[in-house]
């Protein structure tokens, strides 16, 4: 599964703003289909509006603010690409302050010499609004095909806009502060450094700070490909600073899209058609006509809304209604039926070929057979904010909205489409997120369009809708339900001479299904399964899934083998390093084949998305009547390097009990056309009670930055459930754990 | 009319008997610092105090809060720097943060009952859900403050 988004494409742009501040960044706009460019050149012709991307703004007071073009959800992107940003720039940290770019800024900054184009490969001028038209530069060609600017997701806030956009952009700002003073001086540029927040001409020991430079500095262009500083001169890069974003959230003043207030605000509450896809027949609004506060029932296509002046009241007013549905078809499918489709998808005719290596599957006889079939579950993400959005269809036609996506600009293209209008026509609020994981990316914006169709029924009126917990879990994008079907052929020697993945998919083929383990006869196929049941990437995406299919099956390999699992997976690994080294590091730290208590036993898996490796041993106690207590993990992580190490040891930890709570309790299922589960007392979540010891090991390799909010999932089902199989003989091929005759321990 | 005392303050409200204090903490008050997670009690992003007690406002009606000392996270501190507040900075605790007011409220409560907690008591006290998982950086943070509360006070 791909998530599919409009591309994005930048320029680097560099001038003086109104306030007098250098201000060097790069300008995004959203290339959207050929059809639409006419609306970017529409846009762009207005002389001072672009959309926002990534920028640095210097003060002539020297502080350095960081404009962020993603939205805060917790990762610590906020403290991460600004130290990226800082440390190119050579800005004093105790200066560097940080802003959220709003997705439709304008920039009334006034003329600014734009310097080069980064674009998407492959792309032709024709693919550009006019006003950028003749001004792409190759060298840069490659590298915009990681922009997604504004979505937070795909672990990429830091590998791409880190990567490609802070370090660019404050390196040409360093460039162009150091060629005013050197001009000034009347010394060559060269003979000029930097060093916290001022440019120093070594040879006479002159300097200036920043801020005294930056009237200067603006009458540069910013280089195409100013000097990056190698790893061995970092001083701020690779150090935990604590994040900006802390200390609003222990006092409870970080807004939230819950937390909106606007005057004359409303409140909605609504019903959705409980099967997906589903449509509202009717419904009689008597029940709660004359009670207090209720404003209009709003019918959608989809759904009832309630609107009330106090949201406790519009909530127990839809409670009342007796809506009627139209299922459209679905309203009898269930569990069984999607696994019983699974099933005869991998036994029919009709799988696609994903990947071919060697001999393939004529490679199947030379040597034992081992195969095993393995099953997950549709998941809902449950972030802790439940879906929000606040909408305002002013008297004038246009639309506000208010609301914490992972995407600003995808959010204003989306509600622009709903209601129709052109983009200027609306304006979008980002705000920080309860809580992400995949459920706020752009594709999977059900609460806004509820938003805005309600508030197009109550034009002048801000109505704030609030999907309870329940809506929040039955009308997800759910991470699939996905079976696969392994087949391996053993040599003498116990070791893969082919390896054959059949697996099921809702969309097209998986890259995260392809393995870096070396076999030479492989294949993989597809079998396609659709359903009517919606669903969207989730913390890690294919990751979650092929990862407990590829590294409990190559514990079964082991097993057939009779070697030790880390052991087998090392001469798998022979000819990667990198990953042999995380393996390694994780087995040391583990103690792994040292002795363990009775009832006690280890497993490991490693995983590599978002160009990051991670490796776990998990250790388990199972205890009388099969409870199973996971009681310590420890983990190897290979992402390059970490821009902020505590940061990212947090999005390890946080991804390692993400993928507990998936693997130990939780599983989304259907009948009659609809999700069961409803709160957290049928989707359970791990609690401080069951959280167990979590120790990361970073390790620093040469390797590209990788990504840290995601990588620390995958690995995590596979080495518990291989632990599992390791104290009682029982092989887990499905999730979640507690179908297995285990008991979930509460400490 | 109900009159409650919230942070100190008298409120006022023309509000259903049965309203949940949660939203009228939030709608009515204006005090967004206390989060609606699940609307069932089981989550505690909704904790607040009760005469010093840690209860889940979401399922609470007002009327049974009347004439009672009722805390949100605004009124623990007036700049956010109570004990259990800066060993949330020092052990960079939250990371979406919403569930973060909820798990202060409750760890507060906790230690004003048993200074010295230990990871059992606190896994037995504190039930709230954390998505982000941000477990292990309480415990250490609550492990801190249970180890300073054990220390003698030492005078300058």
């Amino acid at each position: 599964m791909t998530i599919q988004m409009p591309s994005r494409r930048m320029i680097l742009l560099g001038g003086l703003g109104v306030t007098g501040a250098l201000v060097v960044g790069s300008v995004a706009y959203v290339a959207w289909p050929r059809s639409n460019i006419a609306e970017a050149d529409a846009l762009a012709a207005k002389p001072n509006e672009r959309f926002i991307n990534n920028w640095i703004k210097i003060a002539q007071d020297d502080t350095v603010t960081v404009v962020i073009p993603h939205c805060d959800m917790g990762t610590g992107i906020y403290t991460a690409l600004p130290q990226m940003a800082a440390e190119e720039l050579d800005a004093d940290w105790t200066k560097v302050k940080v802003e959220a770019a709003p997705p439709d800024s304008i920039f009334a900054n006034g003329p600014l010499g734009e310097g080069f184009i980064l674009s998407t490969q492959n792309m032709t001028d024709q693919d550009l609004p006019a006003f950028a038209r003749g001004m792409v530069s190759n060298t840069f060609r490659t590298l915009a095909s990681f922009m997604n600017l504004q979505v937070t997701g795909g672990s990429s806030a830091v590998r791409a806009t880190g990567v490609y956009g802070m370090r660019i952009a404050g390196a040409a700002a360093r460039e162009m502060l150091i060629k005013a003073a050197a001009a000034r001086w009347n010394v060559d540029p060269s003979a000029c450094v930097t060093k916290a927040s001022r440019v120093v001409h070594t040879a006479s020991n002159r300097s200036f700070g920043f801020g005294q430079l930056v009237a200067d500095a603006a009458t540069y262009s910013p280089s195409a490909s100013p000097r990056l500083k190698p790893k061995s001169e970092y001083t701020l890069v690779g150090k935990s600073i604590p994040r900006v974003d802390i200390p609003k959230k222990v006092n409870g003043t970080t807004n939230y899209g819950l937390d909106v207030v606007q005057p004359g605000m409303l409140y909605a509450a609504l019903r959705i058609a409980p099967v997906f896809g589903g449509k509202l027949k009717s419904v009689d609004s008597g029940p709660i006509n004359g009670k207090r506060g209720i404003v209009k029932t709003v019918r959608l296509d989809d759904a009832v809304v309630v609107v009330a002046d106090r949201y406790w009241r519009a909530r127990d007013a839809v409670a009342a209604l007796d809506p009627q549905w139209d299922a459209q078809g679905n309203g009898a499918v269930t569990s069984g039926q999607i696994a019983a489709r699974h099933d005869a998808a991998l036994k029919g005719d009709d799988l696609k070929k994903d990947m071919n290596k060697g001999d393939g599957a004529d490679a199947l006889n030379r040597g034992r057979l081992v195969e095993a079939t393995y099953n997950v579950p549709y998941l809902s993400h449950a972030p802790m904010e439940p879906l929000n959005a606040t909408a305002l269809w002013h008297d004038d036609g246009t639309l506000e909205v208010w609301s914490g996506t992972q995407d600003g600009l995808g959010s204003r293209a989306f509600c622009a489409k709903v209601a129709n209008l052109g983009m200027d026509k609306v304006t979008f609020h980002l705000l920080p997120m309860g809580g992400g994981f995949g459920r706020r990316l752009p594709g999977y914006f059900n609460f806004l369009e509820h938003a805005v169709r309600t508030a197009m029924a109550l034009p002048g009126k801000p109505v704030k809708l609030i999907y309870t917990r329940d809506q929040d879990m039955q009308h997800d994008y759910y991470r699939p339900n996905v079976t696969s079907r392994f087949r391996a052929a053993l040599d003498a020697h116990g070791m893969p001479v082919a390896w054959l993945n059949d697996y099921t998919t809702d969309s097209g083929a998986n890259n995260e299904a392809h393995i870096v383990y070396g076999i030479d006869n492989q294949a993989l196929r597809t079998a396609k399964v659709e359903t009517h049941i919606p669903t969207g990437p989730w913390r890690s995406v294919e990751a979650s899934w092929h990862g407990f299919f590829i590294e409990t099956f190559v514990d079964e390999m082991a097993h057939a083998a009779n070697i030790d699992p880390v052991e087998y997976r090392r001469r798998l690994l022979k000819d990667a390093p990198r990953h042999l080294n995380v393996l390694n590091t994780v087995a040391e730290k583990a103690g792994w084949g040292s002795p363990l208590g009775p009832n006690r036993a280890r497993g490991v898996a490693i995983f590599e998305c978002f160009q990051t490796i991670v490796a776990h041993v998990a250790e388990i106690t199972l205890g009388q009547g099969g409870v199973l207590k996971v009681d310590r993990v420890v983990t190897a992580v290979d992402a390059g390097m970490a821009v902020n190490p505590d940061g990212m040891k947090a999005q390890i930890e946080g991804g390692i009990i993400y993928g507990l709570s998936a693997a130990l309790n939780q599983e989304i299922t259907i009948d009659k056309g609809a999700v069961v589960q409803a709160n957290f007392p049928d989707f359970e979540v791990v609690r401080l009670a069951d959280c167990p010891q979590i120790e990361v090991h970073l390790l620093t390799s040469d390797a590209p930055l990788g990504g840290a909010g995601e990588p620390g999932v995958p690995p995590l089902a596979p080495a518990v459930a291989n632990a599992v199989f390791s104290a009682t003989g029982q092989r887990i091929r499905s999730l979640p754990l507690k179908n297995h005759n285990l008991t979930i321990a509460q400490r | 009319m109900i009159q409650l005392k919230i942070n100190g303050q008298t409120h006022d409200l023309d509000v259903e008997d049965d309203a949940p204090l949660l939203w009228v903490i939030r709608d009515e008050v204006g005090l967004t610092g206390t989060k609606f997670g699940c609307g069932i009690a089981q989550c505690g992003a909704c904790t607040v105090h009760i005469d010093g007690n840690a209860q889940r406002s979401c399922v609470t009606p007002v009327s049974s809060v009347v004439g009672k000392e009722i805390t949100t996270i605004e009124g623990i501190s007036a700049n956010g720097n109570t004990p259990v507040q800066q060993a949330w900075i020092d052990h960079q605790v939250p990371q979406c943060g919403y569930c973060q007011s909820g798990m202060i409220m409750a760890v507060t409560a906790l230690l004003k009952e048993n200074p010295h907690p230990t990871d059992e008591d606190l896994a037995n006290a504190i039930t709230n859900i954390c998505r982000c998982g941000t477990y292990p950086r309480i415990r250490s943070a609550v492990r801190e403050l249970a180890q300073k509360a054990a220390a003698p006070v030492t005078t300058p």
